[in-house]
């Protein structure tokens, strides 16, 4: 942060510059008008060409030192970010965490260039002007303190009322974006967008009224500036103190405007402090002993997702039901589980899973380009290139029919070198692979352990499940 | 942002501004010079307060008001439109288009002022003093040239960063999405480095634009300042010489600056107003296609659908009738197009071969809201939309909390917290359920992540929405094709 010292060092200079350049070039005209020798003249005419350079050349160093400075620590302080959110649980309302975090960086930009660096600069300069003109203490105090303040105060309210609004029209442009085709097959888009725009209207009404109320501190800034020297003028000052107090408190006018945006990033930069103070979320798991098979069952909601992440060691790999599918080629989002595979691997994981697409297929967002089915089985191909000490499934196979479904199934479960955890609807594959154990998860709880056929002889959950599933006849798994 | 009565606006201001500054220097040059003036001048200090006052308050409301027009615009533009990306969406109906406030509410009205007032000045100089006036009237012109050279060069950039931060917004939210996948694969580490990567590019890339376009603000200033030694200079030797009036030469000298100021000004505007632009130009919707689509559709519940030798994504010449209150089911390897052709059936896409006909009349050709309220649709991914599972499910019409009792949600209808996967697929049923005058019925894998339990629950629902209506059902479960009455292999 040093640089930025430079940047406001550079600032108030050039500030000064301007602030004598003004004062010079008065006292140059009204000294000529008394018609003196031209000898006392010179070191002003130097003076005023020197300093009007001057001001330029310092300007264009504080800006540009600034600059870069605030955008390097911009770039490490997003990859720090990144660091603790690796070390917190992960939330889902993933638009609204983008908006958040995309913005709430670039703020801490703001706060440094816009809020802090003119704050500094005009402090330097007002205390200097005090020293120079004792009469501006009050005039300083009000334009450098008191209107800031007061801008800051209504700024922060304002952003309080508009603040959940906004991040409700956050929300609710990335459930319409993603659920717009669902919204018009039930003729309810019209309905939403009118939501979504009241919501709009809201935050233009606020933001209406605002401006009145700002503007006017705006207007009470630039009264004091010129007022005050009309008072000076009134009481007798000389000209070159008139116009170099004009000159100086001008670094007063954009106080209001940065205490404005104080309030703005205020919230952002609480945040990211948050975020990077915040402790790492401990996470307990289960170890599971080499090649351990483990089938969880139970009705959907009743935990089994929960329970099967409790197996995910730091070495676990998986298919599980949040898996992401990232907007690239389909032989980039297998390869993702190991990037020095061999296209022999590669080829071997998808003949495991029998996946029919071409490696170079871009999946689109969300793997929205590629079929449901297919989309189940890059991510199923993906958990077998990893060929992990411990495989995690959250039924990776439902897109299937169930033939086929089974086959895939199989395939994977032969091929897996470790511990497997195996989340299923379908107990036929239960029935046919080896697992050592199949948990029945009901309202949170194991409420059955066993073998299959311990399970099946048993009355209960699974054998009312294998019952119905069994019964359907044999011709409905072939519908040829 | 063309609105003329806004521009005219601005301009009334920009005069505004030029009197107020030609008549305060004129007296203050007066006071100055012996003469008064305290009490007139003291009121043009008060009515440039005013005029602050008031400007900033029009342009700000004004910037406010366009605001909210385009949000609403590109929010129902981006509804209509599929496969647009969700976060880059989101970034700009929130953040983005906030940077059309400095360019309506600062770049423009400085831009005015600043054609305003600099003529004003000259015009005024030209009867004081000659010499200043062609001083300025020469260094003035400078200052755009040199202004509209760096401008070309820096929009582009600009587009380019704008495009940068959607991208990064846009990847971020891929990054972030897929966070969980990331940590599980054990490669959230190394995409910290790519988010790195990423971040220090965009810095360089910002740099390099800044540094250009902090040259033409030197110039501007340098230009100023220089030209104000340059007045102040040749003013005080001709005083030394006797050749001019005091009160005329700090006149000039008062009113040299002015004439650098507004360019200055709009000047350091110029690079906020210029993403601001970019903005508002990359938020031209287009007019939406007029609609031609406007036939009545036919009774569902005698029509015969007929899709014809259709052709689309990854179908081939497919044949297939669907009698009126037929129920069928679609089977086939996952990516054969079985989710196409419900997509056909709802509308959302047209065939690019081929036809489907309703009653012998192209689906193309019937009035697509009338079509859609004869159809419920249960899709693969429900999306679940702000609120409660109540009212998710009302979305598909009155009756959600008999409906919820059916699906077995009942004792989740006033929750709000994120629904499981199969939470979810319950409440697309119960959409459907909410839709007693629905005769077509469409089914995209109802029971994919439901147990054998409420399975059933959802199997016995199902067989009632399809009683006496024509259903197509996408399934592999063995249990839902025992509901049909044909089967039909889409491969």
């Amino acid at each position: 942060m040093r640089r930025l010292v430079l940047a406001a060092v550079a600032a108030t200079l050039a500030e000064l510059s301007g602030v004598a350049l003004m004062a010079t070039a008065v006292w140059l005209v009204v000294r000529a008008a008394e018609q003196p020798p031209m000898a006392s003249l010179t070191v002003a005419i130097v003076a005023v060409r020197a300093l009007a350079l001057a001001r330029g050349g310092l300007r264009y160093a504080e800006r540009l030192t600034g600059h870069d400075a605030v955008l390097r620590y911009l770039a490490d302080l997003r990859g720090r970010v990144y660091d603790s959110l690796l070390r917190q649980p992960v939330r889902r309302h993933s638009g609204d965490l983008v908006t958040r975090l995309v913005s709430d960086v670039d703020a801490v930009q703001d706060a440094l260039l816009r809020c802090l660096l003119p704050a500094c600069v005009a402090g330097l300069v007002g205390a200097i002007a005090i020293a120079v003109v004792p009469a501006l203490a009050f005039p300083v105090l009000f334009l450098g303190v008191l209107l800031p303040l007061a801008a800051f105060a209504l700024a922060d309210r304002h952003l309080r009322t508009l603040a959940p609004l906004r991040s409700r029209l956050a929300e609710r442009t990335v459930s319409l974006a993603h659920g717009a085709a669902e919204l018009t097959a039930f003729g309810v888009l019209d309905e939403e967008l009118a939501k979504s725009d009241q919501v709009i209207t809201d935050i233009a009404t606020r933001e209406r009224r605002s401006a009145t109320r700002t503007a006017a501190l705006s207007a009470a800034a630039v009264l004091t500036q010129f007022g005050t020297a009309l008072a000076l003028l009134a009481t007798g000052s000389s000209a070159p103190v008139v116009l170099g107090t004009i000159a100086a408190l001008e670094v007063f006018l954009p106080l209001t405007t940065a205490a404005q945006r104080w309030a703005e990033v205020r919230g952002s930069l609480a945040r990211v402090r948050e975020l990077l103070t915040a402790r790492p979320v401990p996470t307990a798991c289960e170890e599971l002993p080499a090649g351990r098979r483990i089938a969880l069952v139970g009705p959907s909601g009743a935990g089994k997702t929960t329970l099967l992440s409790r197996f995910a060691t730091p070495e676990a790999r998986g298919a599980l039901a949040d898996a992401h599918v990232f907007h690239t080629t389909v032989r980039a989002n297998i390869l993702f589980a190991k990037p020095d595979a061999t296209p022999e691997e590669l080829d071997r994981a998808a003949h495991t899973v029998d996946l029919d697409l071409d490696w170079d297929t871009v999946v689109g967002e969300h793997g929205t380009a590629i079929s449901g089915g297919q989309r189940q089985r890059l991510v199923l191909a993906r958990a077998v290139l990893s060929a992990p000490p411990v495989l995690l499934l959250d039924e990776p196979v439902e897109g299937l029919d169930p033939a086929h479904a089974d086959e895939v199934l199989s395939r994977v479960l032969t091929t897996a070198p470790g511990a497997v955890v195996l989340v299923t609807h379908r107990l036929t594959p239960l029935a046919h692979e080896h697992f050592d154990e199949i948990l029945v998860l009901e309202h949170g709880r194991i409420t059955q352990r066993g073998s299959h056929a311990e399970l099946v002889a048993a009355p209960g959950y699974y054998r009312d499940r294998w019952e119905d599933e069994s019964s359907t006849p044999e011709y409905l798994n072939s519908y040829r | 942002m063309r609105d003329r009565r806004y521009l005219a606006l601005l301009g009334v201001f920009a005069v505004a501004t030029a009197v107020l500054v030609l008549a305060q220097a004129e007296l203050l040059a007066r006071v100055l010079s012996g003469g008064d003036g305290i009490a007139p001048l003291g009121g043009v200090v008060v009515a440039r307060a005013g005029l602050v006052w008031v400007r900033r308050t029009c342009t700000q409301r004004t910037a406010a008001a366009v605001k909210a027009r385009l949000r609403k615009e590109v929010l129902a533009d981006a509804a209509t439109r599929r496969g647009d990306r969700a976060g880059e969406v989101s970034t700009l109906v929130t953040r983005g288009l906030d940077a059309i406030e400095p360019y309506l509410a600062g770049y423009l009205p400085q831009l005015a002022v600043a054609a305003v007032v600099p003529l004003a000045v000259v015009l005024r100089l030209a009867f004081a003093d000659l010499t200043a006036a062609l001083t300025i009237l020469v260094t003035l012109p400078l200052i755009p040239v040199f202004a509209a050279l760096v401008g070309a060069h820096t929009r582009d950039s600009t587009r380019r960063q704008w495009a940068e931060l959607s991208a990064v917004g846009g990847h971020f939210l891929d990054v972030v999405a897929g966070l969980s996948t990331l940590k599980l694969f054990g490669r959230a580490s190394a995409q910290a480095a790519t988010v790195r990567t990423m971040a220090t590019a965009h810095a360089d890339s910002i740099m390099r634009t800044l540094r250009v376009a902090f040259l033409s603000a030197l110039v501007l200033e340098l230009v100023a300042t220089l030209s104000v030694a340059l007045v102040a200079v040749p003013v005080g030797l001709r005083l030394l010489g006797g050749g001019l009036d005091q009160g005329v030469a700090l006149l000039v000298l008062l009113l040299a600056p002015e004439a650098y100021l507004p360019l200055r000004a709009a000047g350091a505007q110029f690079h906020a107003g210029a993403e601001g632009l970019a903005v508002l130009e990359k938020t031209a919707v287009p007019a939406p296609p007029p609609v031609t689509a406007v036939r009545r559709p036919p009774d569902l519940s005698r029509a015969e659908i007929v899709l014809e030798d259709v052709g689309v994504r990854s179908l081939r010449g497919l044949h297939l009738r669907i009698g009126p209150g037929e129920r069928i089911a679609l089977v086939g390897p996952s990516g054969a197009g079985k989710t196409t052709v419900l997509s056909l059936l709802l509308g959302e896409i047209t065939p690019v071969a081929g036809r489907v006909l309703v009653d012998g009349i192209d689906l193309r050709e019937i009035d697509r809201t009338a079509w859609l309220r004869q159809l419920a649709w249960v899709p693969q991914t429900p999306t679940v939309f702000e609120g409660t599972v109540a009212d998710n499910i009302r979305v598909g019409g009155p009756g959600e909390f008999a409906a919820a009792h059916a699906v077995g949600l009942g004792a989740l209808v006033d929750a709000r917290h994120t629904l499981s996967s199969g939470e979810r697929q319950r409440v697309a049923v119960a959409r459907a359920l909410v839709r007693p005058s629905a005769r077509l019925l469409l089914l995209d894998e109802p029971t994919a992540r439901l147990d054998s339990g409420t399975e059933a629950t959802v199997l016995r629902v199902t067989r009632e929405l399809s009683r006496g209506r024509t259903t197509v059902l996408v399934a592999h479960r063995p249990a839902l094709l025992a509901e049909v009455d044909r089967v039909v292999e889409i491969r």
